[in-house]
């Protein structure tokens, strides 16, 4: 660690710690990879594969893959844009998205995705599956429609609560979140305050009693598109 | 009864050291004593090896063969990928369903036979196949199934169902299976015949170093699938930073089709074991591992025996051949059902006792592998490639093949030929030439390399087997004249959809709309523009998917369109009539349709 090297996004210089991600890298330079599993307190995932990025010409998640000196990477051309629209378009029709009376609408990162991408509507048919609701803990509520896998919750509960309250059962299209009991949420030990409570990028996972606490037209990616904090800074 | 149960659940676990790294083990023995893993059974699990319920619970979700909920003391396991089709497997589910009055997923009401679908148990030379528990019953058709289900009514005894052995190891007092081998070519490197401890004795008179290097020399490519060079990976490993190495068999053959293994672990065991010991010198492990598949549990009581053999004879355990600070034992790993477990990150996971989900690369095996730790995993033929570099001369072995790949291969052969079966050939063979061996006439497709691998047609039938031309771990189906192309790829893509690990967006959502748009394609609802749609979604699951199984998952269907493009464009509209593919009228009104109770004027049945 320490040492700096020097790589290129999109053939432009970046000089970053050996050992950071790429994500991670560019971020420290002001340019916005788009991203849904990664977040900053938690361990790189590489699941959602948003943050597609080529590598020399080879695909790879720029969660995690490491810089490398005198690397070429490609994030913002026409090839990987396309790459990560159907990537997010697919998450739209795997589940049952209602952002129009979400309460996670505005502050919704998948959402706020499809705006910087400029979908309107997803290409592919929506599989409509049958998902369950969990309401049974007194402050949590769980919406397995709008869940995209992306392991936040997991992480968060594992590895920064300490808990282990969400983990996957099932394996394909089958795959689900599931709790640390033999029956619902209410028989964990979740606590409102937890961190796997917070991370959720969707609206699967939501606190009760908050409902529209924060006004439309206040929220998050009301007004600008996700990625606006990385990049605005780089204008200062 | 739960108390009993949970002191049984203990005792498992203490013989296990209460190490939740080793929870296959612990679940499959759980689920032998009950016949599945009971949900209260989990917290016991859990609480026994300091780990939580639900991570016990996504590890027997997991795995195909591992079960939450009661099953029928005997469960039979039809084997229904493409192969078996072709073969009868229709006809033989029929019967099952008839005589049992239960459907494929059911148990009987008397819970105690249940009937299942299984991909691919490495049989399809003898086709059609099913196991009952761990007995493999082969050459199945409606009489012989009648039989076999009369007989589990009556005795609940699969032991029974075996009346002759095959031939080889087979009939070896430990296995005493009716499996046949089908050996139908012998070459010099894998199905040749070896003395015990002399490839081994001539790599521990070299140094480590040394061994590698004639692995280099010989030019050795890895037989899994990839062809990645095995002295090369074997440097990694031996200079990667850390104690304790690994060496892992991948024994977990998965790859409809192939079956090649299978073969290898019983006539070639010896061979084998020794190129793993060769490995655990030459990157300075001490422990070795064969993760079996579940599919071959019915083999490990004589690859126990094969191991007690040579610790026996000192060619395992402390100071192997009296090489003084060579210490090297092997331990086998079943896995539970899950072809992702071939993909070597997924099968580290599952020996570290979690979902078979493969890891993110950085850091490859070699570095950080079973763990943690350095390790090098490789396939069951390559290390019998190892044992005979090492006793014939890297030499000898670079100058058998051809240019770019150096030695034998075994195909494993199967469809529409007189001989399907095993086929130990030099590289540089061609498809041609495979044909005629295998006694395939009136060909109109191969599948090499199973469905990960590519479908190809006549105009390609003078390529050539090698990993510089068209490359494969060893599975061949031969399709006729009279096959449906279009439905074996869509049985391909059916069987990656059951077998996705689910991590990752595009090979969780996108090979199921490929398969979605490809069926709309083949009811003749499609027109040009869904061509173009297959094309880009399967180029973009290839390469935004996270490990092999995505990134060749859509090869059905794109090397088909590149190849066969005009049985796809004979299913197209002749007219773009506006419609929607995926839309269909019918299903969409049926459910109005029936809470009306009245069925659509205008989209009454034509």
């Amino acid at each position: 660690m320490g040492d700096k090297i020097t790589f290129t996004i999109d053939g432009k210089d970046i000089e970053a710690d050996a050992g950071q991600t790429i994500l991670e890298a560019a971020e420290a330079a002001h340019m916005y990879i788009p991203r849904l599993c990664a977040h900053p307190d938690l361990q790189p995932y590489g699941s959602c594969r948003v943050c597609t990025v080529l590598v020399d010409g080879r695909p790879q998640s720029a969660c995690t893959q490491p810089v490398a000196a005198g690397a070429v990477v490609e994030s913002g051309t026409d090839k990987v844009t396309e790459i990560r629209r159907q990537i997010i378009e697919m998450l739209f029709v795997e589940g049952n998205h209602y952002c129009m009376f979400c309460e996670k609408s505005g502050n919704c990162e998948l959402q706020a995705l499809a705006y910087r991408f400029g979908i309107t509507a997803p290409r592919y048919p929506y599989l409509f599956p049958h998902r369950d609701l969990d309401a049974t803990h007194p402050d949590v509520f769980i919406d397995r429609n709008r869940c995209v896998l992306c392991g936040r919750c997991v992480r968060a509960s594992r590895d920064v609560d300490g808990k282990n309250v969400f983990q996957f059962v099932g394996r394909g299209p089958e795959k689900r979140i599931a709790f640390n009991s033999e029956a619902n949420l209410a028989g964990t030990n979740l606590d409102v305050m937890d961190k796997a409570v917070d991370v959720c990028p969707v609206g699967a996972i939501l606190r009760k009693r908050e409902g529209f606490r924060i006004p439309v037209g206040r929220r998050a990616y009301d007004h600008v598109p996700i990625g606006s904090d990385i990049e605005t800074t780089a204008a200062k | 009864m739960t108390e009993n149960r949970a002191g049984t659940v203990r005792r498992i676990c203490q013989d296990h050291g209460g190490d939740r790294t080793r929870m296959m083990d612990i679940v499959l023995a759980v689920q032998k004593e009950f016949g599945y893993v009971p949900s209260a059974m989990m917290d016991v699990i859990a609480a026994e090896t300091g780990s939580h319920r639900v991570e016990v619970e996504s590890v027997v979700s997991f795995y195909a063969f591992l079960s939450s909920r009661p099953k029928g003391k005997v469960i039979i396991r039809l084997c229904d990928d493409i192969i078996d089709q072709m073969a009868g497997a229709e006809r033989v589910r029929q019967v099952f369903e008839e005589e049992l009055g239960i459907r494929v997923g059911q148990t009987t009401a008397d819970g105690r036979i249940t009937l299942e679908h299984t991909p691919c148990i490495g049989m399809s030379d003898q086709a059609p196949a099913a196991l009952v528990n761990d007995v493999v019953v082969t050459e199945l058709n409606g009489d012989k199934a009648r039989e076999v289900a009369r007989s589990l009514l009556e005795y609940m005894d699969p032991d029974r169902l075996v009346r002759e052995y095959g031939d080889g190891n087979n009939a070896h007092e430990l296995i005493q299976s009716m499996v046949h081998n089908h050996i139908r070519r012998r070459d010099q490197v894998i199905l040749a015949d070896m003395t015990p401890g002399e490839a081994l004795n001539k790599a521990l008179a070299m140094s480590p170093a040394e061994v590698i290097r004639d692995v280099n020399t010989a030019r050795l490519r890895g037989r899994g699938g990839a062809g990645f060079p095995t002295g090369m990976k074997w440097n990694f490993t031996r200079r990667a930073a850390g104690t304790d190495r690994y060496v892992v068999c991948n024994a977990d053959e998965g790859e409809p089709g192939t079956f090649k293994d299978r073969v290898i672990l019983t006539e070639a065991t010896d061979l084998m074991i020794e190129g793993m010991t060769i490995g655990g010198y030459a990157v300075g492990a001490n422990t070795g591992i064969i993760y079996l598949r579940a599919e071959y549990a019915y083999l490990r009581a004589y690859l126990e025996h094969a191991l007690e053999e040579r610790r026996r004879q000192g060619l395992l355990g402390k100071s192997i051949c009296g090489k003084q600070g060579f210490d090297f034992d092997i331990r086998i790993q079943m896995g539970a059902g899950a072809y992702i477990c071939g993909e070597e990150t997924s099968l580290l996971s599952s020996c570290e006792g979690e979902r078979g989900d493969p890891k993110n690369r950085p850091p490859f095996p070699a570095e950080k592998g079973y763990m943690g730790k350095p390790t090098t995993v490789n396939n069951v033929e390559t290390f019998c490639c190892v044992a005979r570099i090492l006793e014939k001369g890297p030499g000898w072995f670079a100058q058998i093949g051809s240019e770019g790949s150096s030695g034998t291969k075994l195909l494993s052969i199967s469809g529409d030929c007189r001989g399907p079966g095993v086929y130990e050939v030099p590289f540089g063979i061609s498809l041609r030439e495979v044909q005629r061996m295998a006694g395939a006439v009136d060909t109109a497709a191969m599948q090499i390399g199973g469905p990960s691998g590519q479908m190809v047609g006549p105009e390609d039938f003078d390529r050539s087997i090698c990993f510089d031309d068209i490359s494969t771990g060893g599975s061949i189906m031969i399709f006729g004249a009279d096959r449906d192309l279009l439905h074996v790829v869509d049985q391909f893509m059916a069987f990656f959809i059951e077998e996705s690990c689910g991590y990752c967006t595009p090979c969780r959502v996108g090979n199921v709309l490929l398969r979605k748009r490809l069926n709309a394609v083949r009811q003749g609802l499609g027109t040009a523009a869904d061509l173009q749609y297959l094309q880009e979604l399967g180029e973009t699951v290839k390469l935004a998917s996270r490990c092999g199984l995505g990134q060749t998952s859509p090869n059905p269907i794109l090397t088909t369109l590149e190849r066969f493009r005009p049985l796809y464009e004979a299913k197209l509209k002749a007219e773009d009539d506006g419609l929607l593919s995926t839309f269909d009228v019918r299903s969409a009104m049926s459910e109005a349709e029936a809470i009306t109770g009245r069925s659509s004027v205008h989209f009454s049945k034509a």
